[in-house]
Order: structure tokens, then sequence, then C-alpha cells
């Protein structure tokens, strides 16, 4: 059964743009939602179902691994937009299961890298979990981040997508109301250290 | 749009091209009909179901595009006000509304009459009670115009009489 949308589409999807923003310029810090501005359909959670919404429209395909496409009748009537059959088309990716390899996204090309795909991975947690130690633009000296749910090579998959700099993925984490960004620029060592 | 999403939402035992149709034919009729008109035949009729706003209602604009030329170009005639609403029922029937101008009570009426037409239990009693009254209405209107051009209407008889020449 289809559920509503934001409750106030051009405030709520503006104020999630904006903590979009805030993830993708302080890497790895944390950003939350308010809870009650959507009902997400499963399985999305807040977070997830509210960027799909803010960034996604007519002009940006979608590609949702097999356990988000319980979803796309929700998507294509709130946000309209065409949902592809390969992740190397898309704009947006949407992973719920499995995170899908990065050089299967569309990374961009050499002149125009900002044509990559932006990656939407849902994971259990963003409080808990594996500690990444983040550093790069955006950071001071270092910052740490815990994830619950990446694959366990996720460090080795990270690097080979900032060797390929300007091309590569973008990659957003959701959790609950919780989300956090990972730019292709930041660099990442797993571990307490 | 609303085409491809009555595919989401099949209804009645019909074939689905004669269902479409008759969706269509409905949903033209209450497009036409002011809020005030679904009110009052709606007095006639018991409460219907209760229902939650998916989409709307909402106002924007949309590009009426029409053909032109001997090839049959598209070219865009201007943009035009439409209010559109998705509402659903509880058992999960959606209706859709478009209507031109900005009565955002009209277009929820419209989708909830829709979601309504496609409830076999209710589909008889609302056609009779609203749509079957609002269609007659809308011929009547659409004749007496019709009638009031003819009126007018000049026959050139001179001219074809001197051209035969």
């Amino acid at each position: 059964m289809l559920s509503p949308g934001f409750a106030d589409p051009a405030l709520d999807a503006q104020r999630c743009f904006r903590a979009v923003l805030e993830a993708m310029s302080r890497p790895g810090r944390v950003q939350r939602l308010a809870e009650g501005v959507l009902e997400p359909p499963a399985p999305f959670g807040l977070a997830a179902a509210a960027v799909l919404l803010s960034l996604t429209d007519a002009d940006t395909p979608v590609w949702l691994d097999a356990e988000a496409a319980v979803a796309a009748d929700w998507l294509r009537f709130h946000a309209g937009c065409p949902l592809v059959a390969a992740p190397g088309d898309a704009a947006f990716v949407m992973a719920c299961g499995a995170m899908p390899p990065l050089d299967s996204v569309n990374t961009g090309t050499e002149e125009a890298p900002h044509e990559s795909a932006t990656l939407l991975v849902q994971v259990a947690a963003l409080d808990r979990g594996v500690t990444l130690r983040l550093s790069g633009p955006g950071i001071a000296r270092e910052h740490r981040l815990r994830v619950a749910g990446l694959p366990p090579d996720f460090g080795l998959r990270w690097a080979r997508n900032g060797a390929g700099f300007p091309r590569g993925v973008d990659l957003i984490l959701c959790a609950g109301a919780a989300l956090a960004a990972l730019p292709r620029t930041v660099r990442i060592t797993e571990g307490d250290g | 749009m609303p085409a491809r999403e009555a595919t989401v939402t099949p209804a009645g035992p019909a074939a689905p091209s004669d269902d479409v149709a008759a969706r269509q034919a409905w949903m033209a009729v209450l497009a036409r009909a002011p809020a005030a008109a679904l009110d009052g035949h709606l007095a006639a009729l018991p409460p219907l179901p209760a229902h939650a706003r998916l989409r709307g209602p909402e106002t924007g604009l949309v590009m009426v595009r029409g053909r032109q030329g001997g090839d049959g170009a598209p070219f865009n005639l201007g943009e035009m006000t439409v209010t559109r609403c998705t509402v659903r029922l509880g058992d999960g029937t959606l209706g859709h509304a478009y209507v031109a101008g900005r009565d955002a009570r009209q277009a929820e009426l419209a989708a909830l009459l829709d979601a309504a037409l496609q409830r076999p239990e209710l589909h008889d009693a609302v056609m009779a009670a609203v749509i079957a009254p609002l269609a007659a209405a809308q011929a009547a209107g659409r004749g007496s115009v019709a009638r009031k051009a003819a009126a007018t209407r000049v026959a050139f008889a001179t001219m074809a009489t001197m051209r035969g020449e």
C-alpha cells in the first residue's frame, strides 16, 4: 500500500537537502533528520527515504537493489524518477542489502567527474560497529565514524575508489534517521589505532 | 502519468481497455465539475470512506502541447494552472485527480470520488448520484453553447453560385 511522502514537500525536502549538504561538507559527521517528517516505506529508514525524495526527480535515473526494489512504486510515485536496470546507468544508486561494487557505478569521466553517481547505502547503524578514521578536506585532523553493516573489505574498496580521483563515487550512509557522507576525497583508515 | 498509474490499481472485472476508458470518462466528468456541484451531489450519498492524502492537493503549471503543420510537429501552446491530488482509501485503492485551476477542494473531492468509483460496492451508487447528473449537465451546457454558435452561422450561398460560373 502506498504511503504518503513528505508532509510539507518543499520545506521538508529543503531541510533534508541541508542535512546532506552538511554531511558532505563535514565527512563522517552524523546528521539526524527530525522524526515524523515522513513515514518511510519498508525497507527504507527515514534517512534513506528522505534523501531519495529530496535528491531524485524526473532527470535522475535511480537504480534500486533487490531489497530496495520493494519500495519502487513509492519512489516512482513521489519522486517521478526513472528506474534503471543497471547500476552503471543511474545517477543515484540505492542499496538496502549488500553494497554494490564501487566500479559497477558510474564514476564520471576525467573531463566531467561531477557526472558520477552518488551511492546511497542503508547500513545497520552509525553509532556502533567498526571504527573508520577519516581524514581529508572538511576534517581538521581526524574524525572517527562508527559504522555497522559495511562489507569487511570496505577499506580496500574505498582506497581503490580514491585512486581514480577525480573520478569516483560519493557515498551517503543512512541508518534510521541518521545519515553521514563519505565524499570521494576522504581517506579512511580502519581500526581504533 | 495518470494512465500509467491506473495500471498499478486494476479495478473491476471488465477487460483492462474498457476499464481504462470508463475511468477516463468519469475522471473527465469530475475534472470539469466545480467543488460546489460535487458537494451538492455528494449530499445525497452516505458518507464516503475515510481517505488519506498521498500527494497534494497542490497547484502547479503544465505545458499544453499541440500539433501543427502537415507532419504534426509538436509545439508549446502555453502553460495552464492545474491542481492535482492523490488520495488512498483504507484498503489501498488510489484515486487521482488533475483539475484545471486552483481549487484544492475540487481536486481532493475528485480524487476521492475516483477512488470510490473503483470500489465495486460503491461504484453504482456514486455513478448514479454524482457522475450521471454531472455528465448530463455538462452535455446540456455544451449543447446550449453549440446551439448559440449555430444560430450565428452564415451560409455563403451567393459566393458559391458566383464561383460556379
